[in-house]
Order: structure tokens, then sequence, then C-alpha cells
């Protein structure tokens, strides 16, 4: 896991080595610098449109090509486009399900700097609601791309998030990017840390941890919230008995809520969830940050152990 | 514009006002007011000005029309009722739990619908996306959209209205149906959004005024449009709310309610007497 690169830079670089084998048309809202469309801009910018800072028209514009058969990625911090262009996102795309991709970068706390303003921990717990909209948090650079290229050959809206900070890269060269299926990283029998984004190689560390003081962790990475693969969690509670999530986002609405909904209908067992714990966030450098929030390795480690006293 | 021509188009606007009332009178709600309004420039664009094909409502070369004030789906139902794209009889199921004729336009549901709208602003920024992709495709078909002066207060129609001018989409035509009532009463008073010919021509816009129940006018403005290189042209269409029933004109009132069964009576008789 020596090497780190943000998943933003993966959407980017996607963008441009697939803009070759496909015809897709991409926009931005001013930000493509940050979200690493200008890499895409770079190379193909006839089918690059910048829309300034209008994101709602630039979803709404998005919508009126697909409309006419274009495969049309639009993009933004998570923040401006599952959030302030939420509306239009439901309406022009998600109800006439237009085939929309939204790229949204810089979600969750690992902005840093920049603060609760640009810190989005609501936005698929926003995007999950949306009917027929598939909703993925890739954990790494290869897994980014692969849901990238995906993403082109699904006709249908998706959303994806990409994060700022650079992360470690956890899947394999080999890896097969399958929608709506969890990946197994690590069998383990007494409990199960559930994550998905960066926080996949925490739980991954976490799990270490727990075998040095002799317990055994399941890790699961679902990279599609939505759909959620019911399977690979419900067999995750039957084997283990006990269930973590581990999220870059608000424990109400997004992983933690939707394993929990899958368990309470399918196989209740007790479960505890790592997250942003409904709180705006703050600027700091990211791993200050990090602490603050708890989104750590001892935190995983702390609550893996409670969830499984909780078992009783 | 030719004397048959013109009673002929006449005639149209009038059964589309008739199929307006019989839609929101069927359903017993939806928007008539701001439907009348529109009823003489529907006519026009979908008998006389756009290239489409109601045998082939998907034909990817036809022109689009996206009903940006989307609530007027009355009228752009007993358009497409009219122009063939489906039974007339289908009017009066709008806006019930079984019908595809929502309360306001969906593109999934309904043949001849370009695009779903009824969230205000969203129609013309969709509008944009498709004038951008003919150009992008090298394709000849125009788009038309249909905004409200209401409407007009929504911060992404001018963010589109900018889109529109900085992509020079000259394949776009933007009719403001400026009829001068919103639900809380006369739209200069709600919030005012005018002057509308300046504020578009600031915007970059190619802008033309006329008088939205007036078919020559309105045949003029469209042709000088596609004269219009490099810049989207707005046509500014004064109109009287509830145009053709005389107890429902200019009255804010009937912006969201249906008539009665006597109110429906009165109206489709006044309107069946200019037949």
């Amino acid at each position: 896991m020596a090497e780190k690169i943000a998943t933003r830079e993966s959407y980017g670089n996607a963008l441009a080595e697939l803009g070759e084998k496909y015809d897709f048309v991409v926009l931005d809202a001013d930000l493509a610098a940050a979200t690493k469309t200008g890499t895409f801009k770079k190379k193909f910018p006839e089918r690059f449109f910048d829309c300034g800072i209008a994101e709602g028209n630039m979803i709404s514009v998005a919508a009126g090509l697909a409309t006419t058969g274009k495969v049309v990625f639009a993009s933004s911090f998570a923040m401006f486009a599952a959030g302030r262009a939420f509306e239009q996102i439901r309406n022009s795309i998600g109800y006439p399900h237009l085939n929309v991709k939204i790229g949204a970068t810089h979600a969750g706390l690992t902005v840093g700097e920049d603060g609760a303003t640009h810190q989005c921990f609501e936005d698929l717990a926003l995007m999950r609601t949306i009917p027929g909209m598939v909703v993925i948090s890739p954990a790494d650079d290869v897994e980014a791309k692969a849901a990238v290229e995906f993403a082109i050959n699904h006709y249908g809206p998706v959303y994806m998030r990409f994060g700022r900070m650079a992360v470690p890269v956890v899947n394999g060269e080999d890896y097969k990017f399958e929608m709506g299926k969890g990946v197994n990283l690590r069998d383990g029998k007494d409990v199960t840390l559930v994550a998905n984004g960066f926080m996949v190689h925490l739980a991954l560390e976490a799990a270490e941890k727990l075998a040095e003081e002799g317990i055994s962790a399941r890790v699961v990475n679902i990279h599609t919230i939505k759909p959620i693969d019911k399977d690979i969690i419900l067999d995750a509670a039957e084997k283990t008995g006990a269930i973590v999530t581990a999220e870059e986002h608000n424990i109400i609405g997004g992983l933690g809520s939707a394993v929990a909904e899958v368990l309470c209908e399918g196989c209740p067992v007790p479960m505890l969830r790592v997250g942003i714990e409904d709180k705006f966030g703050r600027s700091g450098k990211v791993q200050p940050l990090l602490d603050l929030y708890g989104l750590t390795v001892d935190n995983l480690v702390a609550k893996a152990k409670a969830a499984i006293a909780l078992k009783k | 514009m030719e004397q048959t021509k013109k009673l002929e188009l006449q005639k149209k606007a009038t059964q589309i006002r008739l199929g307006v009332l019989k839609g929101v009178h069927a359903a017993a709600s939806g928007h008539p007011g701001g439907s009348l309004s529109i009823a003489d420039m529907m006519a026009y664009l979908y008998f006389e000005e756009m290239n489409i094909d109601p045998k082939n409502p998907k034909w990817e070369d036809r022109d689009r029309f996206v009903l940006s004030k989307g609530h007027c789906a009355p009228a752009l139902y007993a358009t497409l009722a009219l122009k063939g794209y489906f039974d007339e009889a289908e009017l009066a199921t709008l806006r019930q739990a079984d019908s595809f004729l929502q309360g306001h336009p969906d593109m999934k549901g309904t043949p001849g619908v370009d695009m779903t709208t009824g969230s205000l602003g969203l129609g013309i920024s969709a509008a944009c996306g498709m004038a951008l992709s003919a150009k992008l495709s090298g394709k000849d078909y125009r788009t038309y959209t249909i905004c409200g002066d209401g409407e007009s207060q929504e911060g992404q129609v001018w963010e589109a209205c900018m889109f529109a001018a900085h992509y020079k989409l000259d394949n776009l035509c933007v009719i403001f149906d400026w009829n001068g009532l919103q639900i809380d009463g006369p739209v200069a008073e709600v919030m005012n959004p005018t002057p509308y010919d300046k504020k578009l021509a600031a915007f970059g816009f190619h802008v033309i005024s006329i008088d939205g129940h007036n078919l020559d006018e309105f045949e003029a403005a469209l042709a000088e449009a596609k004269t219009v290189k490099g810049k989207p042209t707005a046509i500014i269409a004064k109109t009287v709310k509830g145009k053709g029933v005389s107890f429902m004109e200019n009255q804010v009132g009937w912006h969201g309610s249906a008539p009665k069964d006597d109110q429906y009576e009165q109206a489709a008789a006044e309107l069946s007497a200019t037949l």
C-alpha cells in the first residue's frame, strides 16, 4: 500500500484515458483544476464545457444534452453537486432517468482547510434517496477508474464520490469492479468492518491491529451504496455476528444507515457506526481533523470490540 | 400571413384552448390561465414552425420544444393531441392516477414531450443542453422553449441565459410568456423582473418584443430569429393570462384553479362560438 493517489486524480485520468475509447461530454462549474476534469479538457477541449459557477444550470444542461443521446459527465465539489444542485439532479436527471454521470469530488472531511461549507457529509444520503440513481464511493485509484468506465457503459444516472486527499491503493491491477457487488478484502469470524471510500484502508489497518489482539475481523468494501449488496452484508452478519460501518460521511443517511436497513430487515445483529457523528466539519490539516472526528484506526478497533461485546 | 392560413391557425389555437379546459375541468385541478396565454404560440410552433413528426416522436433530427413553465402542461398536451401524438380523448385523463398525462410534463410517459419539466428554471437550461448538443453534432435542428414571466424570478433562468449567450447558441429561441400574473398576484408587484428587453439584451440575446396573440408578429419574430448568427434569440411575448375565456382573462385566481361545470360550459361555449 505504498502508492498513494487521490481518487479525484483517478477520475480526471480516467476521463482523459477513456475519452479516446468512448464518446462523452464533460461539464464543470469552474473547478476543473480541482475536480481534475481539467485533465480531460486539456486532451479533448472540444468535448469539454465550463458552465461557470452555476451548478444548477450545469446539471440541467447536462440533462438536455443527455436527451439527445450524449453521455454526459458533470462535475463539481460534492457540496455543490449533490447539495446545491440536489433538486436539479432529482428533477432534471433522476425523474426522467437520463444518462448523466455526476463526478463529485472533495467529498467529506479530507477537504481539510476549506472547512465546513465545503466538507460535504450528506451527499450519499441525498443521492441514494433518488429512485434509479446508482451511488458509488470508490476506495482507491483502481476502483475509481473502474467506476468511471462502468458509468460510461451503464445507461442511467450515476453519482460518483471522489476525495481530495491522496489515499493508498488497496486493490490490485487485476481488480474487477462489479457495480452493486461488495468486496471481501479480508476474512474473519468475530466481527466485520464494512467500509467505503478511503475508510477501507483504515478498516484493513484496524483488522491487522485486532488480529494482534487475537480478534479476527472480516473487512468488506461496499463501494456501491446503491444498489447495495445485501448478500455480502447478510453473510457477514450471519458468519461474524457483529458489524461496524466506516465512512467519511454523516452516520445518518450514508453507509451506516444503508447497512442498518439491510441488517434490520434480514439479520439483526449488533452494529456500530464510525463516521461523522451528526456534526459539521471545520478547518484544519487532514490528520488532526480525522483524529478530532474519530475517523481513525483506533476508533475502529474500539468500536469493533464494543460491537463484539454487544453480541451476548 | 395569408388569411386562410391565419384562420386555420387561429382555429387550432381555439381547439388547443378547448383541450386545455377539457383537461383541467375533468381533473378539477391544473393551471388554465397560463395555458390559455400560450395557446396561439403553441399552435404556430407545432403547426407551422417546428420540423417534427408525430409518427416518430423520438426522431433525432427533429426540432425540440421544452415547456420550461411546465405547469402549463395542459396546453402542451392539447397541442400534442391535436397534432396526432396521441388520442384527444386522453386529455380528459389529465392528472388521474392511471394517466400518462402528469400534472407537469413527463418525457418518459408522454409521446412528444421532449423534456421533463415543472420545477421552474430547469427547462430553459435543458433547452440550452439540447441546443449545445446540436452544435456539437453538427445538426441543424432548432430548440424552442417557453418560460413564464414569473419563472424568470428563478436565478437559474439567468444562469441559462448567460450560458446560451456564452456558447453562442443561435439555434436556441427562448420565448417569454409575459402574461403579467403569478400565484401571489401581479408579477410586477410580487418581484418585478422587468425590464425584460434590456436585461436579456445585456445578457447577450437578440431580443424581439411582440404581441403573443398576434400570429403575424410571432411568425416574423421566429423568422428573424433564424437569421441571427452568434447569439440566442429571446422573444418577449406580451400576452393575456386566461386569453379567450372572458371571465378568466387577467384574473390571477385562474392561475391554478379549475372551472366548475357551469363555468366550463360557458368557457367552452365562448370558445366554440369563434370556430
